[in-house]
């Protein structure tokens, strides 16, 4: 029991670093391809940001997935409840990462709806990078369950102001990201707008995430009890002005590793507000928590001896392939 | 129209439109290692063009296989809750151990096949494609554990309504694992295979970069012939196994109504379900028995033998099964024709072969999606063999028409992607091995 109990607290914990991966991975190409119309005066500039994402997006991507297969295989029951319960909402995130997929791709090929798949680009990387905030913001702030733990709400039930709030603040984050890896990827006018946006979104970053503890203190006054979580806020915070500094000072690589570390603090927030809850219910005594949600002890330790063969390869070769790619974008050669 | 129903047409569109591509991806990436291979030994500049070319059209191939895989992982808990609720302990591992193990694997080096090849070296090169083939076929390893573990459920105790896991590696190579996994394999190199014929068949038709068409077409066909001729004996061993593990299933891919020693097989007929009879049957006196049990007076159980309410569809397995045999049997005798014309250096001129495979692409990927149909639809009425049903399986919380919206979603958006993916790689096959006319190809962006 004890072992199972491990088990457990180590899955949250792995979960949370395969979404937090996930973030500071993927999350700076969503922010670049919501930002590409921004940032981009020219096709010079669109070619050479496409250019910077284009190999590496996919790989990225994949944490998403393997966060989805975690928190399936090790917590089935959240799995099922989220999933079929936020179902619209969820189709309509499918619905933009199938067309972002593709959209490289054939806009790089097929020159005769280029401006459509340029859009479906866009759009593809803007709306996840708003949604994902929002499906957090749920299952920080609770939703309707039954005792079945069957999700009774709908969509709207899910537009509610923490959510939103969280959903700004997910895509502030994920924006900032995107222009700081774009600084770091370009060079000249290009570089000096996407280090001018930056700034610009550090200070968005830092207005959504102060609404973000005003709505934590209004609907989820049991939180601010949380120490880890005012030490994770203060991370965050650091993070920012640090991001700002190093942007000022035009160390890009440097300001890429702070926005990286201010999704580490959101995620760290997040991570002591629920545990040990994974989908929190409106009625507390209905909640997911590890405990309930869970697979077995021999799953979990199935689990844990794949992903701990797994993910060490996995963080190797994807250094070895950033190292391949390193430097500023290629506008020529082969590719998109 | 019923929320089962759609929930199954929902599931059923989206990973039948995603299984065009990872066959195509298995035997494209088994030519592209090949190739490299070739190219490595003989440093003949024929093969470097080559696998130019090929990995263009793999790109694309993959990048679509992509974008339709992901709605897949998520399928379950979307569409599924109380499957995912009743099996995820033993279910759900197999599905991430294909993304840490295969996925991150595929894609990683795909882009460095992609957009890497000034920046390694060839050695390095080559590696990355070796590991996009072995990721590939890896991937459709554990894909295939999890969709066999459906079908012959293993290594799991039933506690408080669900399955829990008892036994990783019996699970994992439950009994149809390892014959499905060679099944599904060799389907892929066959598509993959019979893809670079057509490919290599049109340049030679056009007349176009002869040497390189001539180089693709004869690994290619060695690969089609080859993997053809395999393909019947693992198709044999996956009939005498579904046979013994689940055999409704062979009951209805035969249409066979009742129990019978020394059993026909029907080469043609319409199956007549109200009527439990099979019109206009044209049958092989005992060859049934002799195939499943390679004994002409083996039993065969009948639909009969098994309650109503455990008897799977006949239509769709019968005709998806009997069509899967159809085309294989053909490529045998396609891949031997080529062979006989290549052996008298008659291939790069017989002009009507050529155009033959032009037609003959759409065939193997009907030949994976009839089969997949058959195996899939013989499962029913189980979503897990005897241990879950496919009506107690879906989401209680999605209302049915949020699932037909999704269909219509989906069914618009892969309209789309499938017409525009299909546009993208005729242009690159348009552009051909001689790289420059590709305009779309290099930095085209």
């Amino acid at each position: 029991m004890e072992s199972w109990d491990f088990l457990r607290n180590i899955w949250f914990l792995l979960i949370g670093l395969l979404l937090a991966g996930y973030s500071i991975l993927d999350g700076f190409d969503l922010g670049v391809g919501a930002l590409l119309p921004f940032l981009a005066k020219n096709e010079d500039e669109k070619r050479s940001l496409i250019g910077a994402v284009g190999p590496v997006w996919d790989g990225n991507e994949v944490w998403l997935l393997a966060g989805g297969g975690a928190l399936f295989a090790a917590f089935p029951m959240a799995y099922a409840t989220v999933f079929s319960g936020f179902y619209l909402a969820m189709m309509l995130v499918l619905f933009a990462l199938i067309l972002r997929a593709v959209s490289l791709e054939f806009r790089a090929h097929d020159p005769a709806r280029k401006g459509l798949w340029e859009a479906a680009f866009v759009g593809g990387s803007a709306l996840p990078a708003l949604l994902f905030g929002v499906a957090l913001g749920n299952i920080v702030v609770g939703v309707p369950l039954d005792t079945r733990t069957e999700f009774t709400g709908n969509l709207f039930t899910l537009l509610r102001p923490l959510p939103l709030v969280f959903g700004l603040l997910g895509l502030c984050a994920f924006l900032l990201h995107g222009s700081a890896y774009a600084a770091l990827k370009s060079e000249g006018a290009l570089r000096l707008r996407a280090r001018r946006t930056a700034l610009t979104l550090a200070a968005a970053f830092g207005g959504a995430f102060f609404l973000s503890l005003v709505m934590v203190r209004i609907y989820l006054p049991a939180a601010l009890k949380s120490v880890p979580a005012w030490a994770f806020s203060a991370l965050v915070w650091l993070s920012l002005a640090l991001v700002a500094a190093a942007v000022k000072k035009g160390r890009d690589g440097r300001a890429l590793f702070f926005s990286s570390a201010a999704f580490l603090g959101l995620w760290g927030i997040v991570g002591a507000i629920q545990y040990p809850i994974l989908v929190r219910a409106t009625d507390p005594a209905l909640s997911l928590t590890i405990a309930n949600a869970s697979s077995s002890a021999l799953t979990l330790k199935v689990m844990l001896i794949i992903a701990g063969a797994g993910m060490p390869l996995v963080i190797g070769y994807t250094i070895f392939a950033f190292r391949v790619f390193k430097g500023k974008a290629d506008v020529s050669g082969p590719g998109y | 129209m019923d929320a089962v129903f759609l929930a199954r047409l929902q599931f059923g569109l989206t990973a039948g439109f995603h299984f065009l591509f990872p066959p195509t991806t298995l035997g494209l990436s088994l030519l592209l290692v090949i190739i490299e291979g070739l190219y490595a030994r003989t440093k003949n500049e024929v093969y470097r063009r080559l696998s130019v070319y090929l990995v263009r059209i793999l790109g694309t191939v993959f990048v679509m296989g992509v974008a339709t895989g992901i709605a897949l992982e998520f399928a379950f808990g979307n569409n599924w809750a109380a499957y995912s609720r009743t099996v995820g302990d033993v279910f759900g591992a197999p599905l991430a151990a294909e993304v840490v193990f295969s996925f991150f694997l595929e894609s990683v080096f795909l882009g460095i096949l992609v957009f890497g090849r000034n920046r390694v070296s060839p050695k390095t090169y080559r590696l990355s494609a070796f590991l996009v083939f072995f990721g590939a076929h890896l991937s459709g390893l554990w894909i295939i554990i999890a969709n066999s573990w459906m079908q012959t459920p293993a290594g799991f105790r039933m506690e408080g309504g669900r399955a829990i896991l008892d036994n990783f590696w019996q699970a994992a190579f439950n009994p149809s694992t390892v014959v499905r996994f060679v099944h599904t394999i060799l389907g892929g190199w066959t598509t993959g295979a019979l893809v670079a014929m057509a490919v290599a068949a049109w340049l030679l038709l056009k007349g176009r970069s002869a040497a390189a068409a001539a180089a693709l077409m004869k690994t290619s066909l060695a690969v089609f012939a080859a993997a053809a001729i395999l393909q019947l004996g693992s198709g044999h061993a996956h009939s005498m196994q579904v046979t013994k593990t689940q055999p409704a299933k062979m009951a209805a891919f035969e249409a066979q109504w009742e129990t019978m020693d020394g059993a026909p097989f029907t080469l043609f007929g319409i199956p007549d379900e109200k009527n439990e009879r099979t019109l206009l049957a044209v049958r092989i006196p005992k060859m049934l028995s002799m195939l499943v049990y390679l004994d002409p007076g083996g039993r065969v159980l009948g639909l009969n033998e098994f309650p109503k309410d455990e008897r799977p569809p006949v239509f769709l397995p019968f005709v998806g099964y009997h069509l899967m045999i159809l085309f294989g049997l053909l490529f045998i005798l396609m891949g031997a024709a080529g062979v006989w014309l290549q052996a008298r250096k008659k291939l790069a001129t017989s002009r009507r072969y050529l155009k033959l495979l032009l037609f003959a692409v759409p065939l193997p990927y009907l030949a994976n999606e009839t089969g997949w149909i058959a195996a899939e639809v013989g499962r029913q009425p189980w979503a897990v063999y005897q241990v879950l049903r496919t009506s107690e399986a879906v989401s209680a919380v999605v209302p049915a028409g949020n699932v037909l919206f999704s269909i219509i979603l989906f069914g618009v958006l892969y309209a789309l992607i499938g017409a525009a993916g299909l546009a993208v790689i005729l242009r690159t096959i348009r552009g051909g091995p001689d790289g420059e006319a590709a305009a779309g190809g290099q930095g085209g962006a």
